[in-house]
């Protein structure tokens, strides 16, 4: 295997370190070579952190040449890592892919960083994304829109679009991601690899810097399954700095992923099968369905009544919560101030040049929502609903283990086309919010190709704190070649 | 438009207002489906995981005060700070 082969996963990297083929110093830098050579077409990457990354890569080396392996080698040492650049990392420009954040340094490490990091972890630098999260095809980036690996004249999906176009083109062995109402798994499916979202409050995000507290979800894109599994154990578990993140016990999920998948209930939205699904899309879901039922699953139709509502439910809760969260961002503290001769001058000005078209909107929009005399019509509304679409996930997995989706109604769509309609962009969410809205946990994992070659994902949810039941599934189809079906 | 981009402290050009005044006016008629749904009986989810795992409710620690000798790395990032503080425009005016 040479340094440059784009399939590195964590354990040939492992193997390689340990037998000591390679050193992890030499390793980062042919991921730098690579990032170097490959990066001016992609744009995946806003900064890169080479003496961060060479730093640890030295000490993972020292370790292994003091005779460290196995249980004394930390489980990720030496696996070259990128990050979204919504995650604070110390010494790192971290900038949400915003004006307003341009020279933003953060003062401390993210706790999933943090983690990531004693485990041995080398940071290679920080991904491209829409700005603080908001969108679904990175076209939203204030630093220029990321390029598909699979096809350049295509978006890679949105928002985490640089982290999975950078494990696509073997620019990282595995990348962090952050998914609100699909930025893992939609950018995962457009790229054609594994993207997971954990259940909410399973990851802590401290340090992740909020676009909407109450969905936001930091998750791990990888090479394949058994990786995802690997960094969900490192990173899962409560933590004292994030009140929201959940106590229950971490399980071993590198095991539980390996257990059979015969006799297991999988549900099949029919409501998502409808109108609107690009036939292509359709085909092969349908497959990777038969698949599973090839492999002793018992599929089950379901109905999720208030899918329909989701979209509306979702861009009321998401900017509301935005235009809260983003109200710190005034030029007093951090980033970029426009001066003005009085305070709100200052952050008027400070707020008009710093953010980008979509993040304007979308302020405005939950501003809108949340104001007096509207509160009770939209926002309050619309938690009620989302109580409706969680409801109907409860309902669901009464019944089935899992449910099986599309991840997106169509394969990666042409950059520009669909920028001038921010009404169109958002309805492209639609199998992607329901998830997020009731906070469970999914993965979208490659399913096939359309015929002129872009990747399908099909989507994985489970009841909450089920991330081995959706890994045990993605894991068994993808052993059973469902990946290129 | 002129007073929700006052709420939210936007100043916007008079070409933004005109286009996002469209783009909202689309997005909130298309939002309004959610009256088409009788809510009177139902609860906001106020938490995620309230409902869904019994047992789970979000812990909040012991109120313990903790070292945060952090203020030097914080304000360099200020764009304008005079330890200890943050410099800004005067606000006593009006």
């Amino acid at each position: 295997m040479t340094a440059t082969n784009p399939t590195w996963t964590v354990s040939t990297v492992r193997d390689a370190l340990a037998s000591r083929k390679i050193s992890a110093r030499e390793l980062a830098s042919d991921f730098y070579a690579r990032i170097e050579k490959r990066n001016p077409e992609l744009n995946a990457y806003l900064a890169l952190s080479p003496e961060r990354a060479y730093a640890k890569a030295d000490r993972i080396d020292a370790l292994i040449s003091k005779g460290a392996k196995g249980d004394t080698l930390p489980p990720l040492a030496g696996v070259p890592i990128a990050i979204k650049d919504v995650i604070s990392t110390q010494g790192t420009r971290t900038t949400c892919g915003s004006k307003i954040l341009e020279t933003y340094v953060p003062p401390y490490d993210a706790t999933a960083i943090e983690r990531l990091e004693k485990a041995g972890a080398v940071f290679l630098g920080k991904t491209n994304c829409d700005e603080f999260a908001m969108g679904s095809s990175n076209e939203n980036s204030a630093y220029g829109a990321v390029r598909n690996p699979v096809s350049l004249d295509r978006v890679p999906g949105g928002s985490s679009g640089g982290s999975a176009a950078a494990v696509a083109a073997g620019l990282a062995v595995a990348a962090l991601g952050t998914d609100t109402g699909g930025s893992i798994r939609q950018p995962g499916a457009c790229c054609g690899v594994p993207g997971l979202m954990p259940t909410y409050g399973r990851v802590s995000r401290y340090g992740l810097i909020a676009f909407a507290s109450s969905l936001d979800r930091i998750g791990p894109l990888t090479q394949n399954v058994t990786d995802a599994a690997t960094i969900m154990s490192i990173i899962a578990g409560h933590d004292p700095n994030d009140s929201t993140s959940a106590s229950a016990a971490v399980p071993n999920y590198a095991s539980e992923i390996e257990q059979p998948i015969e006799g297991l209930r999988i549900g099949v939205p029919e409501d998502y099968f409808g109108e609107g699904l690009e036939p292509e899309v359709r085909r092969n879901v349908q497959a990777g369905i038969s698949l599973l039922e090839k492999l002793g699953c018992k599929r089950i139709p379901i109905q999720m009544p208030h899918t329909d509502y989701a979209i509306a439910t979702y861009y009321i809760v998401a900017t509301a919560e935005a235009s809260s969260n983003l109200a710190r961002f005034d030029g007093v503290r951090y980033g970029l101030r426009v001066p003005g001769a009085t305070l709100g001058e200052m952050y008027r000005k400070t707020r008009e040049r710093g953010f980008g078209p979509e993040v304007k909107r979308r302020i405005m929009l939950g501003t809108y929502v949340l104001s007096a005399g509207y509160y009770d019509a939209y926002y309050l509304r619309a938690q009620k609903v989302r109580t409706l679409i969680a409801r109907d996930f409860a309902d669901a997995f009464q019944k089935v283990d899992a449910i099986i989706a599309p991840t997106a109604p169509t394969p990666a769509f042409r950059l520009g086309e669909k920028t001038a309609d921010p009404l169109q962009m958002y309805l492209a969410d639609i199998f992607t919010v329901t998830g997020s809205l009731a906070g469970v946990p999914g993965i979208s994992i490659p399913c096939g190709k359309t015929k002129c070659g872009l990747p399908i994902g099909m989507q994985i949810l489970a009841p909450h704190f089920g991330e081995s039941r959706v890994m045990q599934l993605a894991r068994a189809f993808e052993k059973a070649g469902g990946f290129t079906i | 438009m002129l007073r929700v981009a006052e709420l939210a402290h936007l100043e916007l050009t008079p070409a933004e207002i005109e286009l996002y005044r469209g783009q909202l006016d689309e997005i909130l008629n298309y939002i309004g489906k959610l009256e088409k749904l009788d809510v009177s009986n139902v609860e906001p989810m106020a938490q995620v995981l309230f409902a869904g795992a019994p047992g789970e409710h979000p812990e909040l620690r012991d109120d313990v005060v903790l070292p945060c000798d952090v203020a030097d790395a914080v304000l360099a990032q200020a764009p304008d700070a005079a330890k200890p503080f943050f410099r800004v425009p005067k606000v006593i005016e009006r």
